[in-house]
């Protein structure tokens, strides 16, 4: 491992060899918007918000997939990456059915927020209005494909921390959707074992609890945090203890 | 196997094909089999069986030679006589005149001369209408598997690696990363274990070049993957193959066995240290799997969705080793630089762009099929030349090069060379090798409405910008398409097309714009043509 020293925004950062530029822009407290990061969780670089400008590449770059090399020289809040976020979030309005007004997680939505920071007034692209089915089968929570972004935090967090893999992608392009298992009803999975953090990292409305109606629904997101450090440290396991 | 036994193998089956009076080779490809080249064969073993003649003359299945628009092709091995249109009456007019008096039979007798066959330079497709696809023992008599004998036997693998740098290769599945540079970086990546890659998933419309290759000389991928294992450091190759190519599967598998059962594949290859197996695998018809993370994500028996690069696959690539991935094209070039040395290909096309390109040449062009010629060649000689123009009563338009990843070159820049660099600074690029003509009659809105409703269908949903984007670029250009868009629409239209090429996740969202871009940059008049005015609110009073 090695500090490495390179520019954000003009400013000299320093950060470890292993960190993701996302990593050490908010160490630094350089905001970088993002969607389908979650800290606790891999990353894929789907959601295409986190882009950042390096000096001698004509490509964009995710932060939280690059990582830092010596002397590196970043941006990420140049005109073209504003005007290619603002971008981002109106395809993503355009693409779902997202009516805040009666939306359980209005005022705690991430892509609400997103709107918001990017200065989105209106959507210059048709609503595309897909018919998208809701799966309510389980007995405490609901899936609203309507709302869902395909940010895969569900199914990231379903594999990689809950170990069930209950959740996939079917399809694709515009026609991908969640599903559960062998696409089929949530209710009847046999492989969900109900923990809920799905819902918790779900950044929209798409994952809910049952019995919370409109702007109810909070999600607590920090509890991925605590388990994946707990674990990395083996904090729960109870040593060996000689006898 | 050492390379006595081989040269056995081969001095064996050419005095076999010696001992005969002659040799019938039907087109055995995936075209000509589609327009009746086995019925073809039938009534040429029938005819000859009538005669006497069949252990005298075999009839054999060969590659793809090149005109498939006139497709039965037969070619007569002892004078080198191709024949077009070859339908049962024509297969028994040939017998009785060609083989048994030893007559032409004009009507059907294609002209050498013809500058279809006498601008074309061919290296990759060299075996093709020579030799058998299906038995190995052919491969071995026209110098097969001797380039991987030279490379096992005398070189070093930084040696073949140099052979290939300075060769000046580079890699024909369209990007032009130089081969030898790839290769040596695999090579120098820490790993006990690595993999080589032959990306057979030849998606783009209109493009056949890899399929024919591997129906035609299959035995010549397995050599050139076997050279690139032994030059990185590799013993197990992967071919991704679509499952959308049948007979191509079916010859790689026969042509595996057969290296297996000679040792020239497996262990201690040559007698040497070397050992390479190669499986395949077949793909489940996504497009998105040409893309080499997908591709390596597919054989590894996940879902087909790219990952962000670096790392790279030469650093971490499949299971997470250091893997080569290159294309077939790429691969049916090693052997023979290997054989003829660096200096004589590295002599061929631009110092730049070396070698030659196979290119499938599809649309309203007279003489479809499949042709090979020196880059830098100018796209006037390709088009006008060896494809003969476009049909009789229209006018040539634009050549559409590199898929849906590419653009079109219109009438002004025929004179172009065909070669990487050339292609790019047009807004195009070189492909993997498919050139569809469009005479006067196509429409090029159509054109890139066509091509985006390709990318928006084959799109693996997993980044925003590609995953919608393209969806909004089709339903902008049906909008146009329909005479219901204003100049807004075209604005938005290509500051939408920037952003999808700026921040999309792989090669496909990147470039799926570039059909729309380029027929914007040459042929803007026909999407402003079709724009509806801008209306204005009048006041009726204002008229009185």
């Amino acid at each position: 491992m090695a500090i490495l020293t390179l520019t954000i925004n003009g400013e000299q950062v320093s950060g470890k060899d292993d960190e993701s530029l996302l990593q050490i822009a908010r160490q630094h407290d350089i905001h970088i918007p993002t969607l389908c990061h979650l800290d606790g969780l891999s990353d894929v670089g789907a959601c295409r918000l986190c882009l950042v400008e390096i000096e001698g590449q004509s490509k964009l770059f995710p932060a939280c997939t690059t990582k830092p090399q010596e002397g590196m020289v970043v941006h990420t809040d140049t005109e073209r990456l504003k005007r290619h976020r603002r971008t981002i979030v109106e395809l993503l309005a355009s693409e779902g059915n997202h009516q805040c007004a009666v939306c359980v997680v209005n005022n705690h939505c991430e892509l609400q927020d997103l709107a918001y920071e990017v200065g989105l007034q209106y959507v210059r692209f048709p609503y595309l209005y897909p018919k998208k089915e809701l799966d309510a089968t389980h007995k405490s929570f609901v899936l609203d494909r309507n709302r869902c972004v395909l940010c895969t935090r569900c199914v990231r967090v379903c594999h990689e921390v809950e170990g069930a893999h209950t959740w996939d992608i079917a399809g694709r392009g515009i026609d991908c959707t969640i599903i559960a298992d062998m696409n089929q009803p949530w209710g009847t999975s046999p492989s969900c074992t109900s923990c809920g953090k799905c819902v918790r990292v779900c950044p929209t409305g798409a994952l809910f609890e049952k019995g919370q109606t409109v702007a109810e629904m909070e999600k607590q997101r920090d509890f991925l945090k605590y388990i994946v450090t707990a674990r990395t440290k083996r904090e729960w396991v109870a040593e060996a203890t000689e006898e | 196997m050492t390379l006595e036994d081989l040269n056995e193998v081969a001095e064996k089956e050419l005095a076999r094909q010696q001992a005969l009076k002659n040799r019938v080779l039907y087109c055995s490809a995936a075209g000509c089999v589609s327009c009746g080249s086995e019925a073809t064969r039938d009534a040429f073993k029938a005819s000859l069986k009538e005669k006497g003649l069949e252990k005298e003359i075999e009839v054999i299945g060969s590659g793809c030679m090149g005109l498939c628009g006139e497709g039965p092709l037969v070619k007569i091995a002892s004078d080198d006589t191709l024949y077009q249109n070859v339908d049962e009456d024509a297969a028994q007019k040939i017998v009785r005149q060609h083989l048994l008096d030893g007559k032409k039979v004009e009507n059907n007798a294609l002209d050498p001369a013809n500058p279809f066959f006498s601008s074309q330079l061919k290296i990759v497709l060299e075996n093709f209408g020579r030799i058998n696809a299906e038995r190995i023992e052919e491969y071995i008599a026209v110098d097969g598997y001797e380039a991987l004998a030279k490379a096992l036997t005398e070189m070093k693998p930084d040696e073949v690696i140099d052979e290939i740098r300075k060769s000046g290769l580079r890699g024909r599945g369209g990007a032009g990363y130089p081969t030898g540079l790839k290769w040596g970086i695999v090579r120098k990546a820490a790993s006990d274990q690595k993999y080589v890659i032959c990306n057979a998933d030849e998606g783009d419309p209109g493009a056949f070049m890899d399929r024919s290759v591997l129906e035609g000389d299959p035995h010549r991928i397995l050599e050139g993957m076997a050279i690139a294992a032994y030059a990185v450091g590799a013993n197990q190759g992967y071919i991704y193959i679509r499952a959308e190519y049948p007979l191509a599967i079916e010859r790689l598998r026969l042509a595996i066995k057969q290296a297996e059962r000679l040792g020239l594949l497996g262990n201690r290859i040559f007698e040497s240290q070397f050992n390479f197996r190669i499986d395949l695998r077949i793909g489940a018809g996504a497009f998105v799997c040409g893309e080499e993370t997908a591709l390596i994500r597919s054989i590894e028996g996940r879902r087909g969705s790219p990952k962000p690069r670096p790392p790279y696959p030469s650093e971490k690539g499949l299971f997470g080793a250091p893997t080569l991935l290159n294309n077939v094209e790429t691969y049916a070039n090693v052997a023979p630089i290997i054989n003829r040395g660096s200096a004589w290909f590295a002599a061929i096309g631009t110092p730049k762009s070396t070698g030659t390109k196979v290119f499938a040449l599809a649309g309203k062009i007279k003489n479809t099929g499949l042709i090979e010629v020196p880059m830098g060649i100018p796209l006037r000689t390709v088009i006008f030349d060896i494809g003969g123009g476009t049909p009789e009563g229209t006018e040539f338009k634009a050549a559409q090069t590199g898929g849906p990843s590419g653009g079109c070159i219109p009438n002004d820049h025929l004179d172009l060379p065909v070669d990487y660099e050339s292609l790019a600074t047009v807004g195009s690029i070189m492909g993997s090798g498919g050139m569809i003509v469009m005479d006067s009659e196509s429409k090029m809105v159509d054109v890139a409405k066509y091509f985006m409703e390709f990318c928006a269908d084959e799109s693996c949903g997993k980044c925003v910008p590609c995953r919608v984007g393209t969806k909004h670029i089709y339903l902008l250009l049906d909008k146009i398409s329909k005479g219901n868009a204003t100049a807004d629409d075209v604005a938005l239209l290509e500051e939408l097309c920037e952003m999808v090429k700026d921040t999309s996740l792989c090669g496909l969202g990147q470039s799926a714009p570039n059909p729309v871009l380029s027929t914007l940059r040459f042929f803007r008049h026909e999407y402003e043509e079709l724009l509806k005015p801008v209306e204005t609110y009048i006041p009726s009073d204002v008229h009185e």
